[in-house]
């Protein structure tokens, strides 16, 4: 393998990583409170408010609908108002964070729905306030399901950065679609389908072993 | 042993909404609960005694009438207040309701984050608290580690943490073993008397009422059946309701009724533990046929009650019955005597 080759490798490592990881960051500050807002809104949540809930409800449920590629052109002008242009790993983000917050959104809301409503209505009795019930109840006791939940945002994320190509984002997706698949480089295909197998097991591992070390319920 | 009402409860209502219109959970409840009382709440499942433990602190908002808490109506109340107003009453539950990753220490500091004590503070009431429900060598174990019955400790320090006035107990101890709940029972009956709180529990179990409440109320189809002295009502079932329950077996008490000559004596702490109708068939020289029996020793006083059929001679009968009240025990008949 030529050292061209190799260095082409590191560097679609760091841009893959720097999308996926970047984008994962910010996707969870949105989706993180719209995922808790979705819960507490619910019917059965500590803060009700029907038409709060549908409405944010039907706006993840669009955004989740759109096709990527489609949503990574269509919002083009907006990447370019936000980032300044629409070329490049960091304009790469911005579609990636508004398609995976929604999902990100309902990863955190199905994470703290299991937490035991025993627990919340104990929370309620002491006199807590909505805040304190999310910052001291809901989070901390839903940690292991959340981390669970953002290792799988992170690996989905890294899926999607392989259409990163279009908007010249890079990547080791994008690697792998032009000297793979457009020019027949079985080679470099297989070397960076390898290194992204690496990547998604070293992810959900980490994730797996950090949640399991965060469980104290056993 | 009263000093005056820190909860009352005036003509309270609750409904829930639901497919066929209004379920009523709830109706026309008037309670008064005095300071220091252990009032016991019984009503079998469905009756609603869960649903008025919740009202009392606002968990649930009653549909109509007022809950008064040392003297404040709770309706009246702002938010802010009203969270408040709930530091001063601890609740705990049948299923526990620890945060589950958060050791011993931490559950106990938890409601006193939320009232806003500093950190050293919290952790030093915790310490103590943890001395006074007897787990001190378990203060950083997680509630998986621990037992029912310790988890039921923990939950009942964590809700003494803010130096509440009140304990609520929704069935706290249903899900325990007879051991665990005779523990936790007199840990409650302890509370009442060095701290002084004011506990009122919420049981289907008759023989936790017995065990440590002093005033009780029965609760059946979402109403007060009977409510008063927990002896009295319990030498002197009025209602049906309560009779099923100071019978633990359903229909039991129907049963009696066809058993001619049967009396019902009641031992309500007043006699010392002694073999009562052992004796009294030795004095008396005739046979007792013994038909219902559950009675126990507590700190050395009979509690429950015996249901025995009288010998088809009178002079013998009455001669029992005579024997019986001479040691200060209720007597009740259940059967005609011929």
């Amino acid at each position: 393998m030529s050292s061209e080759l190799i260095l082409m490798m590191i560097k679609g490592i760091g841009e893959t990583l720097y999308m996926t990881l970047g984008s994962a960051l910010f996707a969870y500050l949105l989706g993180l409170p719209l995922g808790v807002i979705l819960i507490i809104t619910d019917k059965d949540g500590i803060c009700p408010h029907s038409k709060i809930n549908s409405i944010l409800g039907a706006i993840v449920n669009i955004v989740r609908s759109f096709p990527f590629i489609i949503l990574l052109i269509a919002i083009i002008p907006f990447t370019r108002l936000i980032v300044g242009t629409s070329i490049g790993s960091t304009a790469t983000m911005v579609p990636l964070i508004i398609s995976a917050a929604p999902f990100i959104a309902r990863l955190v809301e199905s994470s703290l729905k299991e937490v035991d409503k025993g627990v919340i209505e104990a929370a309620q009795s002491m006199g807590a306030s909505t805040m304190q019930i999310i910052c001291k109840v809901l989070l901390p006791e839903a940690k292991p399901s959340l981390i669970l939940g953002s290792a799988i945002a992170t690996t989905t994320i890294l899926g999607y950065t392989a259409m990163a190509g279009f908007t010249g984002g890079g990547g080791l997706g994008d690697i792998a679609i032009r000297y793979g698949f457009h020019k027949y480089q079985n080679d470099v295909m297989i070397i960076t389908v390898i290194l992204l197998v690496i990547i998604v097991q070293f992810l959900q591992e980490f994730g797996n072993r950090y949640a399991a070390h965060c469980d104290k319920r056993k | 042993m009263s000093v005056g009402p820190i909860i009352e409860i005036k003509s309270l209502q609750k409904t829930f909404p639901g497919q066929t219109g209004k379920i009523t959970a709830l109706q026309d409840i008037n309670l008064q609960i005095m300071e220091k009382d252990i009032f016991g709440i019984i009503g079998a499942s469905g009756a609603g005694k869960s649903t008025l433990v919740r009202c009392i602190n606002f968990l649930e908002r009653p549909s109509a009438g007022t809950v008064f808490f040392n003297g404040h109506d709770l309706s009246m109340l702002s938010d802010k207040e009203l969270r408040k107003a709930r530091q001063s009453m601890g609740m705990i539950f049948q299923q526990f309701n620890l945060l589950l990753q958060r050791t011993a220490l931490a559950n106990i500091c938890f409601p006193m984050e939320i009232a806003g004590y500093s950190k050293a503070e919290a952790k030093e009431r915790a310490k103590e608290l943890l001395e006074l429900v007897h787990l001190a060598d378990k203060a950083n174990a997680y509630p998986s580690q621990l037992s029912g019955g310790q988890k039921q400790r923990i939950a009942i320090a964590r809700a003494l943490a803010t130096n509440p006035k009140v304990l609520l107990c929704d069935e706290a101890t249903s899900a325990l073993d007879p051991n665990s709940t005779a523990s936790i029972l007199a840990l409650l009956k302890d509370i009442n008397e060095k701290l002084g709180i004011t506990i009122i529990i919420i049981t289907h179990e008759m023989s936790v009422i017995e065990q440590i409440c002093n005033r009780v109320a029965i609760i059946d189809q979402s109403q007060i059946a009977e409510c008063g002295e927990m002896a009295q009502i319990f030498a002197n079932p009025k209602t049906q309701a309560a009779q099923k329950l100071v019978f633990p077996e359903k229909s039991v008490s129907a049963q009696f009724q066809n058993k001619a000559h049967s009396i019902r004596i009641v031992f309500n702490g007043n006699s010392s533990f002694e073999p009562v109708i052992a004796n009294m068939v030795l004095t008396c020289k005739a046979p007792v046929n013994i038909i219902y029996a559950d009675t126990k020793n507590i700190d050395g006083k009979a509690f429950g009650q015996i249901v025995i059929q009288l010998p088809e001679d009178k002079t013998s009968a009455e001669r029992m019955i005579h024997y019986l009240k001479a040691r200060d025990l209720a007597i009740e008949e259940v059967g005609e005597i011929l």
